[in-house]
């Protein structure tokens, strides 16, 4: 890394790479696995606690204050992710989707929040752990709720199809339940966040090395442009990162839903 | 030789690949906000929404009695007034037929003694006549005998002869002129 920005300093523009996602111990003499996104992702796991046991401790059946913001987000979770594909089981999964929902969402933003600037999720490992938390609960609820042979029948046999159909369908199926949704399950959350903070670091240093760095009269418009690009991408990438926090509870939730009731 | 930084850098740390450490940090703190966010607090908000739609319902459905009773109450005023209306076009009816009744009665009954009196008047002067006629046939009796006893003489004066002659007379008298008479 210190090779990297060595290079860069010599006048040439150095485009930011995968290497903006490592990070060195804390301080000197940290333990390795002490860096800049654990530490977030430790202190947005207690910001997300101490949020919503403000919101939440003591609710008022007339909310006050903070209390208004948290039911916002639970009923929206709720009406929109739990109930479309839970139904009545809705409440049951609450917790779990709530949770899933705010933490998500937190590590997110934090990759537009000024000094912080990375998105948690932007690395693997956080989706990852959602992902297969999920993939856990809706096979052990799928052989659970439809049997173990139920569950894989109605999974690659769905009802209603022409019987040739089913040569091509059963494997594919297969494929797509148990190998595939987990993995995009958990890598479109990634590759949202980890692109989302590429961009972002591309323009915000297009901007920073054409008007400061290396300010020409030819290269100052270019670095207006990065500089407004970074403002622009920066509302974007708010709205980016609200929807794949809100896509991956309501994937979840449909996982669940579809493990409980097999429905086609 | 950038490049070859650059192959380094991605080696030692493949974004596709997870660090184990984060692996474990980001199950810890999960597990954490599932505890605290899920386990207790979903719980309470979900008690509390619960009894606040518990509390919405209960004044809507008290709202709704208290309508219906308005309701029921204006029905039975209505109703009241509906039924004096009634009572009263009734009353109007009654007396405008009881009114009708006594005009008629009175009516019949003015005309009966009307009757009565010219009847009674008719009868009044059938009796005059009659007494009248008596009179008369008497006076006129004692007239014709007296007339005759003057013309013929004394021969009539015995009583019971003067009467028949005098009956004799007026019979043929009236079997001759009743309708001249009457």
């Amino acid at each position: 890394m210190t090779t990297l920005t060595l290079l860069a300093a010599d006048g040439e523009f150095q485009a930011p790479g995968p290497e903006i996602f490592n990070f060195p111990p804390l301080y000197s003499g940290a333990p390795v696995w002490l860096n800049k996104p654990v530490l977030l992702a430790v202190i947005g796991a207690l910001i997300i606690c101490v949020l919503a046991w403000t919101a939440f401790a003591k609710p008022k059946l007339v909310p006050r204050g903070i209390q208004n913001i948290g039911e916002y987000g639970y009923t929206f979770v709720r009406d929109q992710c739990a109930r479309p594909f839970l139904g009545k089981d809705a409440e049951r999964w609450m917790p779990l989707l709530l949770s899933l929902f705010l933490l998500i969402l937190l590590w997110n933003f934090f990759g537009v929040i000024p000094v912080l600037q990375i998105p948690v999720n932007s690395h693997i490992a956080y989706p990852i752990i959602f992902a297969v938390t999920i993939y856990v609960i809706k096979v052990y609820l799928g052989i659970k709720h439809q049997g173990g042979i139920g569950y894989f029948k109605n999974m690659m046999f769905p009802p209603g199809l022409p019987k040739g159909v089913y040569v091509l369908m059963a494997p594919l199926e297969l494929i797509s339940n148990l190998v595939l949704a987990p993995f995009t399950h958990a890598v479109r959350l990634f590759a949202n966040m980890f692109a989302g903070h590429l961009i972002l670091a591309f323009f915000a240093s297009v901007g920073f090395h054409f008007l400061f760095e290396q300010l020409t009269p030819l290269g100052a418009p270019l670095g207006l442009v990065g500089f407004l690009m970074t403002t622009l991408m920066t509302g974007f990438e708010i709205f980016i990162q609200f929807l794949q926090a809100f896509l991956f509870t309501m994937l979840a939730a449909m996982y669940i839903g579809g493990s409980l009731h097999a429905e086609h | 030789m950038t490049l070859a930084a650059t192959v380094l850098a991605a080696e030692e740390n493949n974004p596709l690949l997870p660090h184990t450490y984060e692996l474990v940090v980001g199950g810890l703190a999960f597990l954490l906000v599932f505890l605290v966010v899920g386990k207790i607090l979903t719980p309470r908000i979900q008690k509390t929404l619960a009894e606040r739609t518990e509390a919405i319902e209960g004044g809507i459905q008290k709202a709704e009695n208290a309508q219906a009773e308005a309701q029921a109450v204006l029905q039975q005023y209505r109703d009241q007034l509906n039924e004096a209306r009634q009572e009263a076009a009734r009353l109007r009816e009654e007396a405008r037929e009881q009114g009708a009744q006594i005009k008629a009665d009175l009516r019949e009954e003015a005309q009966a003694e009307a009757r009565r009196i010219v009847e009674a008047a008719h009868a009044q002067i059938e009796a005059d006549k009659a007494q009248a006629l008596a009179q008369l046939r008497s006076e006129i009796g004692r007239l014709s005998t007296d007339l005759a006893g003057r013309i013929v003489g004394e021969s009539l004066e015995d009583e019971a002869r003067q009467r028949r002659v005098v009956d004799r007379f007026l019979e043929e008298l009236e079997g001759s002129g009743t309708t001249a008479v009457r």
